[in-house]
């Protein structure tokens, strides 16, 4: 699904801060990306998520080299990944359900053919009561598992997420890593930055850890 | 490389995926927020730039309808100017040139002004109770014409030379060159300022567009990272600014119109054009139905001009940024 081989990245002139990265993440594989803080774990999701080109070295996702794909290809590619992020990036404009469906809007489906499939993953998320709220007046617990339904709404293949838990308390942690771990399961590539050892230690996974831009795979 | 596109977008032709992003869905929030400061500040722009645009077609729609007016009128009649010469029966020759030029083909009517009329037209300069018998009068024949099918007028100079030589024929000619000169120039420093509004009209959308995009950054960016192709996020912005667009188009427009509805019927009073000299000059303030429907034409050419504009800014802004 995704093949790293002797990856490097620089940014303009500075040292490279991810180097000979060379790893395999598998269909329906389940793994925890950590490492200390600088270590360029966000860099690697960035590279994975396609808003970053490698300064040497190749990257294949979905059979494709990232290298020889215009535009257009690449974001035919990103509708197949999924991205939560640490700050979330909700729009502040759109309800909770309307940024939830955003992917569905771009790919151009109606709303009636969506509008069943959103509501159930809301309440599954627990924001069934909340669809029609902002999200500045959401909590960061609710942000957070909005920003996780966006990003699985569209049934990536691949799903990348930065600090998921970081803002949440533990037993929503829990609560989201066992939603995680349910949609590795129904076949999602499932990929977790995060330094937080205690929800490491509550799933036996394969680990990616980061060391002074190297990786270190713990299968 | 060929990718499988699996949004709508593939197989379907440029337009209708354009009117698919235009298109009206009530219920979804736009993905460009509709109101902002800048937006309403855009808006007044475009409306001033509407305004000043209608007012400017519309002064260019009276003054070709005018000019069109004189010209059919001083097309539709020519004169004959007979003058007294020295050996010659003045009324003898009014009586051949009549029968010349009723007999030319084209000519629909044909009408002698008797002395008194010729008293009449001098009257403002000789005064009245004048008597016309002591003094060469030249006496003036109207010759109505089919309009579009004129006669020859070389030939039926050539013959009035030859059989009356105290006649000569006037077509008008000269002063309907003069009159279509100085419509045309009108027409053209109209079109003039019209190009110059609609580049400013351009400007400020290209800038606003560029503020727009800048606002709107994070929403660009996770558009991007759940997949929208560029063409996708550049046709939101279009969406956004053909919305604006008509808005200040409709506002402005929507003024001009109702300044010339209320020129229209007041303007007689207002400006002493009712039956006076200026009336027959401008022949009124009325557009008509036809000047009306350039107006509203105008509303939706300003509303593409402002969404098109956006499109490209920000295909180009997407472009560079990548």
């Amino acid at each position: 699904m995704v093949r790293f081989e002797n990856v490097g990245l620089r940014y303009g002139l500075g040292p490279e801060v991810l180097r000979d990265l060379t790893f395999r993440i598998e269909p329906h594989s389940f793994q925890f990306l950590t490492g200390p803080s600088g270590a360029g774990k966000t860099s690697l999701l960035r590279l994975l998520f396609l808003s970053l080109r490698p300064t040497r070295g190749l990257i294949t996702l979905f059979d494709h080299d990232v290298a020889t794909l215009d535009k257009d290809s690449l974001a035919v590619l990103r509708r197949r990944i999924g991205i939560v992020f640490q700050d979330f990036r909700l729009l502040d404009h759109m309800t909770t359900y309307e940024n939830v469906a955003l992917p569905l809007r771009v790919l151009g489906r109606e709303e009636e053919t969506y509008r069943d499939e959103v509501e159930e993953l809301l309440h599954w998320v627990g924001l069934g009561e909340r669809m029609a709220a902002l999200p500045p007046v959401l909590s960061g617990g609710e942000k957070q598992r909005a920003a996780i339904a966006r990003a699985v709404i569209a049934r990536p293949q691949l799903l990348l997420a930065d600090e998921p838990t970081g803002n949440v308390d533990p037993n929503l942690a829990k609560r989201l890593l066992r939603l995680f771990i349910e949609l590795n399961k129904s076949g999602t590539s499932v990929v977790i930055a995060t330094h937080d050892i205690g929800l490491m230690d509550q799933y036996d996974a394969r680990r990616l850890v980061l060391h002074e831009g190297r990786i270190h795979v713990y299968d | 490389m060929s990718m499988t596109d699996p949004g709508p977008a593939a197989g379907t032709s440029r337009l209708a995926s354009l009117f698919a992003l235009v298109r009206r869905r009530p219920r979804e929030t736009p993905i460009v927020p509709r109101t902002s400061i800048a937006a309403s500040a855009l808006i007044a722009v475009v409306a001033i730039m509407t305004f000043l645009a209608s007012l400017t077609t519309g002064a260019v729609v009276l003054v070709r309808g005018a000019a069109s007016d004189w010209q059919s009128d001083v097309s539709r009649e020519v004169t004959i100017q007979v003058r007294p010469m020295a050996g010659r029966d003045l009324e003898v020759d009014v009586v051949r040139a009549v029968e010349i030029a009723r007999s030319a083909p084209g000519v629909t009517a044909v009408r002698a002004q008797d002395k008194a009329e010729s008293a009449r037209l001098l009257e403002p300069w000789l005064g009245s109770g004048l008597s016309l018998d002591s003094l060469p009068v030249p006496r003036l024949i109207v010759i109505q014409v089919t309009p579009g099918r004129p006669p020859d007028f070389a030939a039926l100079r050539a013959r009035l030379a030859a059989e009356v030589p105290s006649a000569s024929l006037d077509d008008h000619r000269g002063f309907s060159r003069r009159l279509r000169a100085m419509a045309d120039t009108v027409v053209g420093i109209g079109l003039a300022i019209l190009a110059l509004v609609m580049a400013a009209t351009v400007l400020s959308v290209v800038f606003a567009t560029r503020g727009a995009m800048a606002t709107n950054r994070p929403t660009v960016e996770v558009l991007h990272f759940i997949g929208a192709k560029d063409a996708y996020v550049a046709g939101q912005f279009m969406r956004h600014f053909l919305f604006l667009g008509l808005q200040g188009g409709a506002i402005g427009g929507g003024a001009a119109v109702l300044m010339f509805l209320v020129l229209g019927l007041i303007g007689g009073r207002l400006f002493g054009l009712g039956g006076s000299d200026a009336a027959a000059l401008f022949g009124g303030v009325s557009l008509g139905i036809g000047g009306y429907m350039i107006l509203l034409l105008q509303v939706a050419l300003v509303g593409a001009v402002t969404a098109f504009t956006s499109r490209r800014v920000v295909a180009a802004t997407l472009k560079a940024v990548s």
